[in-house]
């Protein structure tokens, strides 16, 4: 779709919407919000930009590959509740700690890991389905 | 001894690295077996002294599961055999496979399985045993299947594992049904259990779970198959220690099972049906591997019989068991990595083919001749004094009738040895064959040379026989064990089992002819004629439910689903809600608005069209959620509405010239008003319930102060429910991969 507004728009749209689903993350401890509607902002953002300039260029502005992420966001998920293993408490136990007066807690990087995978998962499949109605196309 | 196993996998899981930045990687991971051999050996005085070792460490408190070993000189024999065998293995392994591009991955597994064999053979607490007992299956799996891109190695694979695999779902439920029956969970704690009611039903499950392991009749069909595995697998796993697992765990579970007339009459008949079977099917083969492979068949119904024999003599049996199982153990796995040596060099392991060999290679020639000798069962060598106390066991216990089956049995091994040995020594030596390297034949030489050393100083293993034959005897047994026994029955037996087997041998040409001619009916046929049944089965449902229609698809998920749903509910009666809230306008006007959205649905004839008025319901239920304060749920009802019409408008982009929707048939408006109603119901239902109060009372209360985070649902995600997080995402992950699949799959169809 190479309309001129879409294309202008979807500029602006892709940074603004990023940056609502990293806020929706962060704050989804104490505000509505957290790793799996953030996630699905920001899928949103590169459905958007992906209509408006294809798919190879939403994929350049993509650190990973999207089933990298998955793989990423799985094992930062584990990691987290790795970490109670540690204190001798049972896996998945929440351990927080501060760093530079901003409390951190392993259930922030939980939801992180949430965050990722839902992100790889659904844009995979996005990806993949826009890919193969180009070629029936 | 927790440590110990640690390690091995441990060191397991570096192996891959290891193999890719070194040279002689065989000879460095090697390091590992032999220095757990070296720390086992070191245990060796405190456990012959009678006092076995214990360690365990907490592993699932919550449900009383500990990761407990315990260390008596079953155990420890085992232990040695797992650790020391393996040290030729892996370096054996180095020369076998060399610069195969996945040696790495060969040597993470084969070790894996090493680490997991050691666990099973030293696990006291019944989960440890049935982890490591599972944990072997798998790597087994993995090992025979190794060449994967052969058909038939990932057949043998698979009929190995459901065989098992199979019997170890059986030996679950025995283990569980023992500890209850003993109240304990600790396999050496486990009292004299004949008396019990459920004696029997234990009996029988642990019965299935070692005899498909120890490939006993008629479950013996897998093991031969096994053969597809490269060839130190076959030695490693196939005869010396994997298979052996059924075997020590008859031995451990004999001082509580034991001591019963089923036990005893169960174990000699398969036992003895095992050895004859084994002994019966070496003539139909000419292959070297797989005629290892029905003598190794033939040595675990040896040994089961053996087991019978223990609560009926005095201490023949428990001896005769310790001795053989080392005997057999060091000629078998010496004889197997000699006939991939041979394989290796000469090109084929085709006995009828294989001449000559001894001149242009010795050293294996020298292996394979002491092997034999022990597979024989022929003085100075171990395998003599193995076979001798067994005869002098089952003259003493069994019926006359038994002991001559027996002879028969063991006459099949002097004929098999005689059939290895020949190539050796018989016509000339083929072209460009010569010794392979020092990795390929230090294993056989080692293991043969062993058999020779105990044979004739039976003294040496003497001390750590008697602990082997008390732990299988249940108390304490001391027998002095002698190359020599003198002028006795047991003698006139092993002579008349030589001529026998010579005779044999001679009438090997003419029993091969007539053996090897048709395909044999057998076990094996039942377990095909179960696999293509079930096969059959899938197909049939999968005609009938995934014919490619997607309207079919959706009418046997509604259909069923209102079908259980329904007949799990229905007769249970439905609550009504009580006392429900007077309709505010605003809410009034928006489910009104979602009310003309669905009607429109069933009226357009758009595919786009339809999507968009779905879309308004959607959108009427997130503003719904907002309006009764949950804007948590109300945002993701939002996005999840956008994507699903982004999801939806790709998927319609793929189909091509739509036209229009299709007028619904009366079956699928008849399921889907059955549908509509039973949700509706459900909800109704759910209304009716009473609301446990003290769940939202206790995430209201300790989300702040114990989650610090003041979003009870974020908390409730991601700390509380956690896990449950953990399993959704990775559904989700799984679910990606399976589009992307799918799709992939499409494109190279095309």
């Amino acid at each position: 779709m190479n309309t001129l507004i879409l294309q202008t728009t979807s500029r602006f749209l892709f940074t603004l919407l990023l940056l609502l689903s990293i806020f929706l993350l962060l704050r989804g401890h104490n505000e509505p919000g957290g790793g799996f509607i953030g996630a699905l902002v920001a899928v949103g953002a590169y459905a958007l930009y992906a209509l408006a300039h294809g798919l190879s260029a939403a994929r350049q502005l993509l650190p990973l590959p999207p089933l990298r992420l998955v793989g990423l966001g799985l094992l930062i998920a584990l990691l987290s509740g790795l970490v109670g293993l540690l204190n001798q408490q049972p896996f998945m136990t929440g351990v927080w700690f501060k760093v530079l007066g901003l409390k951190l807690g392993t259930p922030v990087i939980f939801d992180i890991g949430v965050y990722l995978t839902v992100f790889g998962a659904l844009l995979s499949a996005i990806f993949a389905l826009e890919e193969s109605a180009k070629e029936v196309r | 001894m927790i440590g110990a196993v640690l390690i091995a996998f441990l060191g397991a899981l570096l192996a891959p690295w290891v193999e890719r930045n070194l040279k002689q990687a065989n000879w460095v991971l090697a390091l590992l077996p032999l220095g757990l051999t070296i720390y086992f050996a070191s245990l060796l005085p405190a456990v012959l002294e009678g006092a076995p070792l214990r360690h365990s460490v907490d592993w699932v408190p919550t449900l009383g599961v500990r990761l407990s070993f315990y260390l008596d000189g079953l155990s420890l024999l085992f232990a040695l055999l797992i650790c020391g065998i393996g040290t030729f293995i892996v370096i054996y392994s180095g020369g076998y496979l060399k610069g195969h591009p996945d040696l790495g991955r060969f040597y993470l597994i084969i070790l894996l399985f090493m680490a997991s064999m050691l666990g099973l053979v030293l696990a006291d607490h019944f989960v440890t045993l049935f982890v490591m007992w599972e944990l072997t299956s798998l790597t087994s799996y993995l090992l025979i299947g190794f060449n994967h891109r052969e058909f038939r190695s990932r057949r043998a694979a698979l009929q190995a594992l459901l065989v098992t695999a199979g019997g170890g779902l059986a030996l679950l439920a025995g283990l569980i049904l023992l500890s209850g029956m003993a109240g304990t969970p600790y396999l050496s704690e486990l009292p004299a259990l004949q008396q019990h009611p459920l004696y029997l039903s234990a009996l029988v499950l642990v019965l299935l779970g070692a005899f498909t392991k120890s490939a006993q009749f008629p479950f013996h069909f897998w093991l031969p198959n096994a053969m597809e595995a490269p060839t130190p697998v076959s030695a490693y796993l196939h005869s010396a220690t994997m298979v052996k697992a059924g075997v020590y765990l008859l031995a451990r579970l004999q001082p509580s099972l034991g001591s019963s007339e089923v036990w005893s009459s169960v174990l000699m008949a398969f036992g003895l049906v095992t050895l004859l079977t084994g002994a019966t099917l070496t003539f139909r083969h000419t292959d070297l591997k797989r005629l290892l492979a029905y003598s190794t068949v033939a040595a675990l119904g040896a040994l089961v019989f053996a087991i019978g024999l223990v609560p009926l003599t005095s201490y023949y049996g428990a001896v005769g068991f310790a001795t053989f199982l080392l005997a057999h153990s060091l000629y078998k796995g010496g004889l197997f990595m000699a006939a991939g040596a041979v394989d290796h060099e000469a090109g084929t392991r085709d006995i009828h083919q294989l001449s000559g060999l001894f001149r242009v290679m010795p050293i294996t020639g020298v292996a394979v001749g002491l092997a034999a000798l022990s597979l024989a069962g022929l003085p100075p060598v171990l395998g003599f004094i193995g076979k001798e106390v067994l005869y002098m066991a089952s003259l003493q216990a069994a019926p006359a009738w038994m002991v001559g089956l027996a002879v028969l049995g063991f006459a099949v091994g002097a004929t098999l040895a005689t059939l290895l040995v020949v190539p050796f020594f018989r016509g000339q030596p083929p072209e460009g064959v010569h010794e392979g390297s020092p990795s390929l034949w230090l294993g056989p030489l080692v293991l043969a040379g062993l058999g020779l050393l105990v044979g004739l100083f039976p003294g040496l293993y003497n001390p750590l026989a008697d602990a082997v034959a008390s732990a299988v005897k249940g108390k304490a047994v001391e027998y002095h064990l002698k190359l020599w026994p003198g002028f006795n029955l047991a003698l006139l037996l092993s002579l008349l089992t030589v001529l026998l087997g010579l005779g044999l041998y001679f009438l090997y040409p003419r029993l091969w002819a007539w053996m090897a001619t048709d395909p044999l009916p057998g076990p094996e046929n039942a377990y095909n004629a179960l696999l293509r049944g079930l096969m059959r089965l899938a197909v049939g449902l999968a005609r009938l439910l995934q014919n490619g229609s997607l309207r079919a698809y959706l009418v046997w998920t509604f259909a069923g689903l209102v079908g259980l749903v329904g007949l799990a509910l229905l007769p249970k009666g439905l609550a009504w809600p009580q006392g429900a809230a007077p309709l505010k306008p605003a809410l009034g006007l928006l489910v009104g608005l979602m009310l003309l959205g669905a009607l429109a649905a069933l009226r357009l004839r758009s595919h786009l069209g339809m999507v968009v008025v779905v879309g308004i319901v959607g959108a009427g239920v997130a503003l719904l959620f907002l309006l009764q304060n949950a804007p948590d749920l109300a945002i993701t009802q939002f996005l999840v509405e956008t994507l699903t019409a982004i999801l939806i408008a790709l998927v319609l982009l793929q189909i091509p010239r739509l036209g229009r929707v299709p007028p619904g048939r009366p079956l699928d408006k008849l399921v889907a008003l059955a549908f509509g109603g039973l949700i509706t119901l459900l909800m109704l239902h759910m209304l009716g319930q009473p609301i446990a109060p003290h769940l939202s009372r206790f995430f209201a209360e300790k989300s702040l102060p114990e989650g610090f985070g003041q979003n009870i649902v974020n908390v409730i995600l991601v700390d509380f429910r956690g896990l449950d997080t953990f399993g959704e995402i990775a559904v989700v992950g799984l679910a990606g991969l399976g589009v992307y699949a799918l799709l992939r799959r499409r494109k190279e169809e095309h």
